[in-house]
């Protein structure tokens, strides 16, 4: 799922909001949560999920064309931690999946 | 302090003009939907963001830590998310010390 298809998929659920408006608040929504992380606060989702930056520390890389030593800075990575519900919901068919033929296990939501 | 659902609801309300219980709702649906996709065995992709994979786990030998004792891990599902070069380059120009 793209996020064209999650804005598709919203405005088909909220009969009152335009296309249009889903876009921007999808939009809004995840620049918010980019800008979050940019600026070293976590997010925290309940029965989502939490991401956290993680920090690299400094190291020596390499130039792999030249073989030269390159000191690289240390950095903040983000995290992403799924919360429980997420966790629970997504392993939730895995037990049952096994005893179905494979081409049948990952439905497309569209299409149900 | 974290962003919280209700952080995000709040911005949509101030710069939107949607009342706060659309906004909330709007909130809700954009996370139950990418919890939903991932369900269905869906990767999520979010441009500008990072990507949603789902990745299978065999089963593997555990232990429990307390007692020593000897369990297996069931095969399991698991979501891991990776940035997308947007958001890493944005992240690491962060200057900040170890905080989280």
């Amino acid at each position: 799922m793209t996020k064209s298809e999650l804005i598709e998929i919203i405005a088909q659920r909220q009969k009152h909001l335009s296309y249009k408006d889903i876009e921007f608040a999808v939009k809004t929504m995840i620049e918010q949560m980019a800008q979050s992380l940019a600026s070293g606060e976590r997010i925290e989702i309940r029965g989502f999920g939490s991401f956290s930056l993680h920090y690299r520390p400094p190291r020596m890389g390499r130039n792999p064309k030249t073989g030269e030593a390159v000191p690289l800075a240390g950095k903040h990575v983000p995290h992403f931690k799924p919360g429980k519900e997420l966790r629970e919901r997504v392993n939730l068919n895995v037990a049952q999946e096994k005893s179905r033929p494979a081409d049948q296990q990952t439905m497309p939501r569209e299409i149900q | 302090m974290a962003l919280t659902k209700a952080d995000m609801a709040e911005r949509l309300f101030e710069e939107f003009g949607l009342n706060k219980r659309e906004a909330k709702d709007l909130v809700e649906m954009f996370f139950e939907e990418v919890r939903a996709a991932l369900e269905a065995g869906q990767q999520v992709k979010l441009s500008g963001f990072g990507n949603f994979n789902l990745r299978k786990k065999n089963e593997r030998p555990g232990r429990n830590p307390k007692t020593g004792e000897e369990i297996p891990i069931t095969a399991r599902r698991v979501v891991s998310f990776h940035p997308g070069q947007k958001l890493k380059a944005r992240v690491e120009a962060h200057a900040g010390t170890q905080r989280q």
